[in-house]
Formats: structure tokens, C-alpha cells, sequence
């Protein structure tokens, strides 16, 4: 029982926080602003974002420089583990919404717009089929193939998923530089996927008329892709950090969670992937 | 029980900074505590008052003191505003102070984390709150925000949005820190099964935070989009569906909703055996039962939807499934008159809040149980009945349990014992009033008087003025606590002891009162 | 009445309703109305019996607790007891609530499948809710085809307090449902705009109505008279100021309603087809204008910016006809404009967009015909 009875690291007071709740209060009112054209809104909004990156740099800086010296025990770790799991299970069911919603529109609301008195009263002529935009569609558009970028995108995605393992055996082991030729393949391999979807984007508006507001599909399509290319670039942010501090001879084999959570949310990704991939693109 | 830990094991704290600096970059849990129970209450003020305005306007039929619009955007604001602003911070705040001192944690697992929660709120609130001066007003969809009456709002909708997500961030991180603080930092000997109850159902509330914030967040990303970028969730027209939206916000509200009563059981759960001088009966079928509680809310939204024409399949599932709650619920209820039994039983005002909090709860259960029954909720939906229903589980169920906590701690959090006098006063004031404004209800309900309307017809007329009566008695019965508060904080009236109720267990109660700054920081050691 | 006399009426009100509760004509205010159909009563026993349950166990427990309250007092030198488990006791205090709501669940089933039977209608009218009134469209059975809109018929005077308040306040419309009585009606809800609720409560009907979908309800009423009800979803500004009123009469009379409704509209589709001039355009617009647009865009025409434009020198009213005659047909997506083209006749649609080309500081001189809208639907 020794261990729990050394001293937890309780941090002493920080300005940071308050930072990070003004530049979120920047962000919010000047999105809110900018959507209805009054004029600050665009500065107001990127001012929240430099508030907030400055806030990120300086409050995980210290955190790093917390860790580094040793501050943190083996409970703060544990807590550090916990939290990140629980985190990413917030993070599953922000995209469980989105995975509802889809589920919603494939299984309930198209189909019955497509049938019964909805179909003869309201919307004549609609046959429900999947993809559509609906049953009054603004243009025509070509919905996504699965076995194109997306098939590559997600051999890439796999692949990454390999890599950063790869590193960490390298890491536990004392191999430094597989540790760190792992995480820049992996930082390269989502680099790769970020600049291929950008690429399918950029196809579905100008080739295919694909669009977000190309009814249900367009919604549900770039909504659920968008929100994972977000979290790609958050992914692939928070390992290009672990790579820097590779660099700059940060963790040990016994002591690494910072690169772990980086591994985990990277695994949360891909998988997230996995079932894009098959509910929206390939069924 | 260990002894106490004496604060001055430990001098070489940093000097923290003084004045507001203190508040702001805090990192201590009783600070962060004391920051969200005085937010929460001047939430709750404001909530009261939009409350008091709207039971202005429906004090006799005609539209005398709002317009129909303003009417509207204030429902929704006193909703939002109670929930989000009021109930759910007022929680986390008890959550802050007590749970490190009830485990014998020296502070929160990440207390610098624990700040940015706090400190999220205040923004949210200016967002939500600045609302009503923007062109067009404050949103006026109702605080359960429908699509498509959501999408046709203004500028106000937007703001409600980001705070929205703002209060989510904030929930999901405070959530995370007392789940993490509860699993990893009790102090050794304190098993699962020995922890405090209200360390179980924060627990379990947390992980019911942890599920269905993120699931509101994407809700009201899709009705951001679907105002201003042209998406298709909840437009039929292109293959959406307004009524997705209602299923995704239910699969958050209804738990939300447990969210809000779940930490007012385990307070109660700590009062009743301590006035009662006698253990909890059932501790480990209370903890099953609130672990019950919570899984059964994921199943059971859509009793909110039974008018929106649901197949008869699931409307039965949904019926059956909502009226399983009042089982477990039922058992809770059970355990606590059954500690009382055979108790030597004394009412002290956290007890008369707590014996009050049980009454009123359960007659709001009750007309729960009547709602879930699928053909009346087909009379009742969107009724005074429902109107009544909610403000039964939620003021004399969260809001009756929070002030009894109040007054269980606020001898730990200030070292004086609030005013017993004024404290009663409070709550038989409390009582009468409630259930003058809110018992009228069901009658108004019943006879089919709609909810969110700013005038109806005349044979609703006297139970409406009655309602608006106790209404304003309700309000200003709520300004002795104000009293009781600013007394005990400035140290008038008798100084407590460390434990100053003679049947209060726990190890919050070995440390002297108030707490000092630190507690805990070496761990007690529990056999 | 001043503030004081209400709050001492309302007070004695409480004492003397209290006294005198359980005598029939006070129940119906506090309880569920009385009953008009089959399933409305199913509903009211279902409630009855739920009310009687819940009563039983709440004394029950009360009691229990009421007597520890009092019994087991410190301060009359109660010692507390040490028990803190039962496991039989506490099995039977989760068993035994489950049979009785099983109890319970067993007649709701019944009926919520009885509710759900909407099969084989000698009616079916379609109740679609715009902002804020109903339109009704008689789809089967007799009187197919009849179709109009039904309107608040209080006055704004007796809303603001200028007038004495009718009985009915707020519950009256200018065009009533009528529905012959002991027939099995279905009603199909669908909206315009946001979602609306069609609710008649002695029918026991309650049925949201949302845009893009159609769902149903029947009800059949057992004897005539006049039932009355409102919009029960959260639908904008004037939520509380639509209300449903039916009309159920005898097989004979509804026969002879539909004959007059069926005149009406041939009448008015005449109309649909002829010239006005400008003069006999802006008359009758202004009751077009009063009855369906005033609401949002205000009798003065200055409407209730930023979420009801002016009409008085705004740009669509001013401009080309044919673009005012687009929104006002189709409406504006995503915003509280409705669609009139499903609601109004050609020439009432000229008419108003004729009085609004002409009154306030409008003044095209021109008059919309009919034909044009005739001809902007075809298109
Ligand atoms: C703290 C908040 C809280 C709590 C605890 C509850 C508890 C319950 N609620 Fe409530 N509810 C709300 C807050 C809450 N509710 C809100 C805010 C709304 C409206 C939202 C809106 O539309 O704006 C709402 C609306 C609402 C509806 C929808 C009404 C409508 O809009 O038409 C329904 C329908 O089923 C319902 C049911 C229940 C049930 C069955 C319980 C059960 O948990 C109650 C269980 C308790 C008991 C039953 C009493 C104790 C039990 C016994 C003593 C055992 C013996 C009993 C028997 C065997 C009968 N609630
Ligand atoms: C969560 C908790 C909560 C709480 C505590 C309350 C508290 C109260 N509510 Fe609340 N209410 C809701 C949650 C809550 N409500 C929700 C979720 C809705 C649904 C919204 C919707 O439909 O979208 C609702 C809707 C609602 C309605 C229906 C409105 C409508 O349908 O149009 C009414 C009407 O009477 C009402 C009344 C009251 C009253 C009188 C109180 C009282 O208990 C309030 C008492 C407190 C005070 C009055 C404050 C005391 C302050 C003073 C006396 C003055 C102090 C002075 C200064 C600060 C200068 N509420
Ligand atoms: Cu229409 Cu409320
Ligand atoms: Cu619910």
C-alpha cells in the first residue's frame, strides 16, 4: 500500500483556465457574429482561437515540464489513464449522434417518406433508396464510391495504426529510433489521409455536385467524414508533439502516458474509421 | 475513522494570490466548490425571475404584462437557465467540496482541470443570458430546442448553441475529474462498498454526464448546420426528419434528467441516517438501485414523443420500460422510510428538507408513473399536468435535496451553524408555497390547459391566479436562505464543532470546521 | 378586479373547491374533461384507476413514515434500533411493485391499441397546421373535397384587455371541423412549417403534426355538440392562439353542411377564374391581408423585424409581381413564411397581393389577376 500513500500532485493555481474559458467565449460569440454578418465577427472569432492556442501551448507546456521533473506518481498516472478513457468514450458517443442520425435517416425516415400517406399525399413519386437527398433534392449529385480513396484511406489508416504500435514496442524496448521513425511514419501516413480526403472533397463538389447541403446524404456524408478529419488533425497534432519531445528525449520505457493517450485516441480514430467507412461509403 | 490530518504538515504552499486573482486561478476544491454553489445560486435567481415574470402574465387570462414572443424566449430561458445554470452546477459544487473530503482525497484528481470547468460556466452564462439583447431576442424553442422551430429562430438560437456546447465541455471535464477522483483516490481501506452513498450516485451521474453530453453537443451541431449550412437533418424535404431531433435530444434529456435527481438521493441518503442516529438501511441495494436507475434511462426517452405517432410496438416498449423506473425508485424510497423507522429521530433543518424532500419526490414520481401510461400521456403531453409533474421532481426533488444539503454542510464549509430558526422558517415557507403554486397544475393540466402559452381560456382562470400567488411566495420564501447563507459566511451565529450533528458519520466530519484549506493531505487510513 | 380581491377570491376559491370537490360539475375542472368517445373514456378510467393506485400506496408509505415521524422521536426518548438489512423485505418491496404495474400495463395496453386502429374511417380529413391556424382538407368519405382554413376567432381587443372576454375566449375559430356524430373519423396531421399538435381532449386525440410527414388518429363521438381544444406543440409566437374547435351534428345537418360547402367553393372557384378590377382587389385583399398575413406582418405593414419583415416598402412588394407571387405561393424555407399556395384560392392570393402592392406607402397602381397565380402554379 506504500504507493498510494505518497503525496498526490495537487497543482497550485494557474491562470490558464481562464484564458481557455475567454478564448471559448471569443469563439462563440464571434462565430455567433460572423453567422450573421455583424462586421468583428471574423476577428473576434480568430482572436478565440490564438487565446486558445495560446492557453493550449502554455498549459500543456507545463504539464510536460510537470512531468519531466518527476512531479507525477504512479497514482497520478493512473488518473491520467482513467481520464483518457473516459474522454474517448465522450468522444464515441459525440459520434454516436452523428451514427444515429445516419441510422435514423437509412432506416426510419426515408423509407417512410418513400411509402404509405407520406408518399401518396405529400411527396408523390419519391422512391426511398439509399443515398438520396430527399424527396424535393435541390440538384442531382453522385454519391461517393467506396472503393476508391476511401478503400485507400483506410489501408492508410490501418497501416498507422501498425506504425505507432510499432513505436511503442520501440520505445519499451530502448530502440529510440524505432520509436521515433514510427511516429513520424504515423504522423506521415495521417498527413497522407488528411491530404487524400481534402482531395475527395474537392472531387465531390467540383465533379460529383456533392454537397453538405446535398440533402440527407451530403449532410450525413460530410458531417460524419468532416468530424473525423477533425479528429485525424487533432490525432495527428497531438503525435507530432509526442515526436518533438521524442526528439528532445522525452519519456522512458516505464514512463510514457503522454505518447500512450496520443496512441489511444489514435486508435479511437481509426477505429471510428473503420465504421465510416463501411456505413458510409461501402453499404 | 483516522485521526484528523492537521493542515500544517505541509507550510511550504505557494503563496496564492490574494483578492480575485485567488478565485480565478484557484485550484483548490473547496474554492472551486463555494465558486459553482454562489453561481449556481445567482442562477437560480435569475431562472426564479423569468419564473416569476411568466406566473406574472398568466396571473389572469389576456395579455397584460408580456407579449406573446418575450413570453416564450423567457419559458425557454427559465428552462435552460434552471437546468444548466442552476440544478446541474449547484450538484457539481457539493460534488467539489465534498467527494475529496468524504474519501479522504487531498483534492480533486486534476485541479487545475477542475478550475476550467468552473470558469467555463461564467462565460456559457453571458452567452446564454446576453441572449435577450441581441435583434430578435432570446431563443424561444422551448428548452428542449425542436426542430424546426429551432432552425426558424435568430441570432439568439445561435448563442444558446455555443453555450450549450460551452456547459457540455464543462460537464464532460467535471465529470471526468469526479469519476477519476472517486476510482483512483480514496483513501486506502475505503472500498467501493464503504463509500459514502453520495459518492455512488455521483458516480454513476458522472458517467450519465460522460454518455449523453456529447450526444446534446451533436444535436445541436446538426441544428447549427441545418440553419446556416444548408444540411438536411431535420427537413423531411431533403429525406431528414423534424422528429430525429426529438429522439437524439430525448436520448440526452431523459438521463439528463436523472442527472438532476441522482446526487439528490445521495444527499438525502447521507442526512436521513444521520438525523435518524441509525445506518442507512439497504446501502448495497441502494447502490443497485441507483445503478438501475441509471441503465434503465437510456431505454426509456421516448415517453417524451408519445404524441408524435410512434408505431404501437414502440410505444408499448417505451411504456413498459418507463414504468420499470419505479422500482428501483420505489426500493429508494422504501430504504429510507424503513431508516427511519425505529430511528431516534430529530429535525434539524437538513433533516425537516430532507423528510420534505420525500414526500414531494414521490407524489412527483407518482404523477410520472401517470405520464408514462401511453394513452393518458396522450391527454397530458404538453400540459400543466406535465408542467407539474416536472417542477415536483425538480424543485422539491433536486432543489428541496440541495438545500438540505446546504444545511448539512454549511457548518463543514463555514464553521458556524446556520440559523435553525430561519432555516425552518425556510422550509415550511418553502413547502405551503410549492405546493400552492404547483399542485393547481395537475387540475390545470387535467382540464387541458396547454403548457408555453402566455394566456388561456377563462376556466382556467383561478388555479392560474393561485399558482402566481405561490409562486411569489415561493420566490421570496427563497430570500431567508439568502439570510442564512450571508450569516453563516460571516461567521454570525454559533460556531460549529467538527462534527456537529451527533449522528453524522463520514470522514468529512473529522476534519475540523469550517475544513481548512487543505485536508487530506497525507490519507487517512480506514480499517 | 384588483390585485388584493383576486388573491383573497382565488384563496377562498381554494377553500371552498376543496370542500365542495367530488360534485360533478366541479370535477371536470379538475380532473380530465368528460369524455366524448370510446377511447376517451378507456383514457379517463385508465386515470381514474392510476390515481386510485398511486393514492393507496402513497398513504401506505406516508403512513409509515408519518408514524415514525412521530413515534420515533428523539426527543420522545426514541432509541434508534441497529437493523440496517432485510433481504426478504427487500424482495418484496421490488416484487411486489412489479405485479402491480403489471396491473397496471395491462389495461393501457388495451387501449393503446384500440388508439392505434385508425383502419377503415367513414371520414378522413387531413389537418395540416400552419403558423398559426389549421387548414382542413375533407379527403374521403362524404364531403370529399371540401377544404378551408380555420382562424382565431377571438378579437385582439378581447386579448388585450379593450373588450369583455366571450366564454369561448380562445377557443373559437371562424371555420369550425364538423364532423357527423357516431362516425369513425380519421384525422391525418401533417404541417407547413414547424411541428403542430392536433389535440381535441374529450376525444382523447392528440396527434403532432409534422412537416414533411403525415401521421393519424380517429376518433368517433358518441353525441353532438361542440368540443374544443388547442395546438399542444411549442410552434412559434402564437402557439397559444390556435385552437381546434369541432362541430359534431346529426347524419341530416353535416349532409346539409356539405351541400353549402360544396356551393361556397364552386362560388369561389368562379372567382379563381375571372377579372377584378384594381378597387375590388384591394377590398377584398384587405381581408385576406387581415385574416392571414396582419398576424406576422402586422396590420400597419411594418411587421416585426428581423423575424417578420416589413411589407411596407420592402423590396419583394415593390419589385416584380412575379416574385412576390413566388414567395407568397411557395414561402421561404427555414423561416416562418408559409407556403400560401396550399391555403388560399387564386383569387384570394391576388387579391392580397394586390392590397399589399397598394396600401401603406405602396403604390404600383397594378393589379394582380387570378390568372397570374394561375399561371405561376403551372409553372
Ligand atoms: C428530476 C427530474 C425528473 C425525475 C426524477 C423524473 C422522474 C420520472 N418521470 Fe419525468 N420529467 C422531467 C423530470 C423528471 N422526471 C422533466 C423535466 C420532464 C419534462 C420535460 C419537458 O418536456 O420539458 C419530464 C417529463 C416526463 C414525461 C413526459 C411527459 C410528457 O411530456 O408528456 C414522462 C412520461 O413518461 C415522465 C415520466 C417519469 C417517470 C416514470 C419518472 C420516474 O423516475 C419516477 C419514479 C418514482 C416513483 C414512481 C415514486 C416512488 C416509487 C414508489 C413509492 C414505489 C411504488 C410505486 C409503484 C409500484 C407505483 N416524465
Ligand atoms: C430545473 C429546475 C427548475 C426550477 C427550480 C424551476 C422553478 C420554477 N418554475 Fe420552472 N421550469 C423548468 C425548470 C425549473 N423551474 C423547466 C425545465 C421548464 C420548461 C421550460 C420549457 O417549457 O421549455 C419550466 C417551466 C415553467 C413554467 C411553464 C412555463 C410555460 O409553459 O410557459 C412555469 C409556470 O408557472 C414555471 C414556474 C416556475 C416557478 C414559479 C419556479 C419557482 O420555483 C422559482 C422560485 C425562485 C425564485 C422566484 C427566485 C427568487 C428570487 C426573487 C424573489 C427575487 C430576487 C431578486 C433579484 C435577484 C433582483 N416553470
Ligand atoms: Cu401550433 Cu402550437
Ligand atoms: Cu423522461
Amino acid at each position: 500500500m506504500t504507493e498510494t500513500l505518497e503525496k498526490y500532485f495537487v497543482p497550485e493555481p494557474s491562470k490558464y483556465p481562464i484564458f481557455g474559458s475567454i478564448a471559448l467565449l471569443m469563439f462563440g460569440s464571434g462565430a455567433v457574429m460572423w453567422l450573421h454578418e455583424v462586421g468583428a465577427g471574423p476577428w473576434v472569432f480568430f482572436l478565440g482561437v490564438a487565446v486558445l492556442i495560446y492557453m493550449l501551448f502554455g498549459w500543456f507546456g507545463q504539464v510536460v515540464r510537470e512531468s519531466e521533473t518527476g512531479k507525477y506518481g504512479r497514482q497520478v498516472d493512473r488518473s491520467f489513464r482513467w481520464s483518457m478513457g473516459w474522454f474517448i468514450f465522450s468522444e464515441v458517443m459525440f459520434f454516436a449522434a452523428f451514427f444515429g442520425a445516419l441510422f435514423y435517416a437509412r432506416v426510419f425516415s426515408v423509407p417512410m417518406l418513400g411509402s404509405g400517406d407520406n408518399e401518396a399525399l405529400l411527396w408523390p413519386g419519391f422512391a426511398a433508396a439509399w443515398p438520396t437527398a430527399g424527396p424535393q433534392p435541390a440538384d442531382a449529385f453522385t454519391p461517393m464510391g467506396a472503393w476508391g480513396i476511401p478503400a485507400l484511406n483506410t489501408l492508410i489508416l490501418l497501416s498507422s495504426g501498425a506504425t505507432v504500435t510499432w513505436a511503442h514496442y520501440g520505445l519499451l524496448k530502448g530502440a529510440r529510433g524505432q520509436f521515433k521513425l514510427g511516429l513520424l511514419l504515423t504522423v506521415l501516413l495521417g498527413a497522407t489521409f488528411l491530404g487524400f480526403q481534402i482531395y475527395e472533397y474537392l472531387h465531390a463538389y467540383a465533379d460529383l455536385n456533392l454537397r453538405l447541403d446535398s440533402g440527407i446524404y451530403g449532410s450525413t456524408f460530410f458531417m460524419l467524414t468532416g468530424f473525423h478529419g477533425l479528429h485525424v488533425t487533432i490525432g495527428a497534432i497531438m503525435l507530432t508533439v509526442m515526436l518533438g519531445r521524442a526528439i528532445a528525449g522525452h519519456f522512458t520505457p516505464e514512463h510514457h502516458f503522454a505518447f500512450e493517450a496520443a496512441a489511444w485516441y489514435w486508435h479511437f480514430v481509426d477505429v471510428v474509421w473503420l465504421l465510416l467507412f463501411v456505413v458510409v461509403y461501402w453499404l | 475513522m483516522s485521526a484528523v490530518i492537521p493542515d500544517h504538515l505541509h507550510d511550504h504552499h505557494h503563496p496564492a494570490p490574494g483578492g480575485l486573482m485567488r478565485w480565478i486561478t484557484t485550484t483548490n476544491h473547496k474554492d472551486i466548490g463555494t465558486m459553482y454553489l454562489v453561481f449556481s445560486f445567482i442562477m437560480f435567481l435569475s431562472g426564479g425571475v423569468m419564473a416569476l415574470t411568466i406566473r406574472a402574465e398568466l396571473f389572469q387570462p389576456g395579455l397584460q404584462v408580456v407579449q406573446p414572443e418575450f413570453f416564450n424566449q423567457l419559458t425557454t430561458m427559465h428552462g435552460l437557465v434552471m437546468v444548466f445554470g442552476a440544478i446541474m452546477p449547484a450538484f457539481v459544487g457539493f460534488a467539489n467540496w465534498q467527494i475529496p473530503l468524504m474519501i479522504g482525497a487531498s483534492d480533486m484528481a486534476f485541479a487545475r482541470m477542475n478550475n476550467w470547468s468552473f470558469w467555463l460556466l461564467p462565460p456559457a452564462a453571458m452567452l446564454l443570458i446576453g441572449s435577450f439583447f441581441v435583434p430578435g431576442g432570446a431563443t424561444a424553442a422551448g428548452w428542449t430546442l425542436y426542430a424546426p422551430l429551432s432552425v426558424q429562430m435568430g441570432m439568439g438560437m445561435d448563442l444558446a448553441i455555443f453555450a450549450v456546447h460551452i456547459m457540455g465541455i464543462s460537464s464532460i471535464m467535471g465529470a471526468i475529474n469526479i469519476v477519476v477522483t472517486i476510482l483512483n483516490m480514496r483513501a486506502p481501506g475505503m472500498t467501493m462498498m464503504k463509500m459514502p452513498l453520495f459518492c455512488w450516485t455521483w458516480l454513476i451521474t458522472a458517467y450519465l454526464l460522460i454518455a449523453v453530453m456529447p450526444v446534446l453537443a451533436g444535436a445541436v451541431t446538426m441544428i447549427l448546420t441545418d440553419r446556416h449550412f444548408g444540411t438536411s437533418f431535420f427537413n423531411a424535404a431533403g429525406g431528414g426528419d423534424p422528429v430525429m431531433f426529438q429522439h437524439i435530444f430525448w436520448f440526452f434529456g431523459h438521463p439528463e434528467v436523472y442527472i438532476m435527481i441522482l446526487p439528490a438521493f445521495g444527499i438525502v441518503s447521507q442526512i436521513i441516517p444521520a438525523f435518524a442516529r441509525k445506518p442507512l438501511f439497504g446501502y448495497a441495494s441502494m447502490v443497485y438501485a441507483t445503478a438501475s436507475i441509471a441503465i434503465l434511462s437510456f431505454v426509456v426517452w421516448a415517453h417524451h414523443m408519445f404524441t408524435t405517432g410512434m408505431p404501437v410496438a414502440g410505444q408499448l416498449f417505451f411504456m413498459y420500460a418507463t414504468m420499470l423506473i419505479a422500482v428501483p425508485t420505489g426500493v429508494k424510497v422504501f430504504n429510507w422510510v424503513a431508516t427511519m423507522w425505529r430511528g431516534a429521530l430529530s429535525f434539524e433543518p437538513p433533516m425537516l428538507w430532507a423528510t420534505g424532500f420525500i414526500f414531494v419526490f414521490t407524489m412527483g414520481g407518482f404523477t410520472g408513473l401517470i405520464c408514462a401510461i401511453a394513452p393518458i400521456d396522450i391527454q397530458v403531453q404538453d400540459t400543466y399536468y406535465v408542467v407539474a409533474h416536472f417542477h415536483y421532481v425538480l424543485v422539491a426533488g433536486s432543489l428541496f435535496a440541495l438545500f438540505a444539503g446546504a444545511y448539512y454542510w454549511l457548518p463543514k464549509w463555514t464553521g458556524v451553524m446556520p440559523s435553525e430558526t430561519l432555516g425552518r422558517l425556510h422550509f415550511w415557507c418553502s413547502i405551503v408555497f410549492f405546493n400552492i403554486t404547483f399542485f393547481p397544475m395537475h387540475f390545470l393540466g387535467l382540464a387541458g390547459m396547454p403548457r408555453r402559452i402566455p394566456d388561456y381560456a377563462l376556466q382556467f382562470a383561478d388555479f392560474n391566479a393561485m399558482a402566481s400567488v405561490g409562486a411569489f411566495g415561493f420566490g421570496l420564501s427563497q430570500l431567508i436562505f439568502i439570510a442564512v447563507a450571508v450569516r453563516c459566511a460571516r461567521g454570525i451565529g454559533q460556531r460549529a464543532t467538527a462534527r456537529p450533528w451527533d449522528g453524522a458519520e463520514g470522514l468529512e466530519w473529522t476534519v475540523p470546521s469550517p475544513a481548512p484549506h487543505h485536508t487530506f493531505e497525507t490519507a487517512p487510513v480506514l480499517r | 378586479m384588483s390585485l388584493a380581491a383576486r388573491i383573497a377570491g382565488s384563496t377562498l376559491f381554494f377553500a371552498l373547491t376543496f370542500a365542495t370537490a367530488g360534485t360533478a360539475i366541479a370535477q371536470s375542472r379538475y380532473n380530465l374533461q368528460p369524455p366524448a368517445t370510446g377511447v376517451a373514456s378507456q383514457i379517463y378510467d385508465l386515470h381514474t384507476l392510476m390515481l386510485i393506485i398511486c393514492l393507496v400506496i402513497f398513504i401506505g408509505v406516508f403512513g409509515v413514515m408519518f408514524w415514525a415521524v412521530f413515534r420515533h422521536r428523539k426527543s420522545r426518548g426514541a432509541v434508534a434500533a441497529n437493523f440496517h438489512e432485510n433481504t426478504t423485505v427487500e424482495i418484496a418491496w421490488t416484487v411486489v411493485p412489479v405485479l402491480i404495474l403489471l396491473g397496471m400495463a395491462w389495461p393501457a395496453t388495451q387501449t393503446v391499441i384500440e388508439m392505434k386502429d385508425t383502419a377503415d374511417p367513414d371520414i378522413t380529413i387531413k389537418a395540416t397546421g400552419y403558423q398559426w391556424k389549421w387548414g382542413y382538407d375533407y379527403l374521403q368519405g362524404e364531403g370529399e373535397g371540401i377544404r378551408f382554413v380555420s382562424n382565431l376567432s377571438t378579437p385582439r381587443a378581447q386579448i388585450e384587455g379593450g373588450a369583455p372576454k366571450n366564454e369561448a375566449y380562445l377557443l373559437e375559430v371562424d371555420n369550425p371541423l364538423v364532423v357527423p356524430v357516431g362516425r369513425k373519423v380519421r384525422i391525418l396531421t401533417t404541417a407547413a412549417d414547424v411541428i403542430h399538435s392536433w389535440w381535441v381532449p374529450a376525444f382523447g386525440v392528440k396527434q403532432d403534426a409534422i412537416p414533411g410527414f403525415i401521421r393519424d388518429a380517429w376518433f368517433r363521438a358518441d353525441a353532438e355538440g361542440i368540443y374544443r381544444g388547442n395546438c399542444a406543440e411549442l410552434c412559434g409566437r402564437d402557439h397559444g392562439f390556435m385552437p381546434v374547435e369541432v362541430h359534431v351534428v346529426s347524419a341530416a345537418a353535416y349532409t346539409a353542411w356539405v351541400a353549402e360547402r360544396q356551393a361556397a367553393s364552386a362560388a369561389s372557384a368562379a372567382d379563381d377564374t375571372r377579372e377584378f378590377t384594381l378597387a375590388e382587389l384591394v377590398e377584398r385583399g384587405a381581408q385576406v391581408y387581415a385574416t392571414n398575413c396582419a398576424a406576422c406582418h402586422q396590420p400597419n405593414g411594418q411587421g416585426l423585424p428581423p423575424a417578420f419583415p416589413a411589407l411596407d416598402g420592402s423590396p419583394v412588394v415593390r419589385g416584380e409581381a412575379a416574385g412576390q407571387i413566388a414567395v407568397v405561393l411557395n414561402g421561404r424555407p427555414g423561416t416562418a413564411m408559409a407556403a400560401f399556395g396550399q391555403l388560399l384560392s387564386d383569387a384570394d392570393i391576388a387579391a392580397a397581393i394586390t392590397f399589399t402592392r397598394n396600401t401603406w406607402s405602396n403604390s404600383s397602381g397594378e393589379a394582380v389577376q387570378p390568372a397570374a397565380i394561375a399561371a405561376a402554379r403551372g409553372g
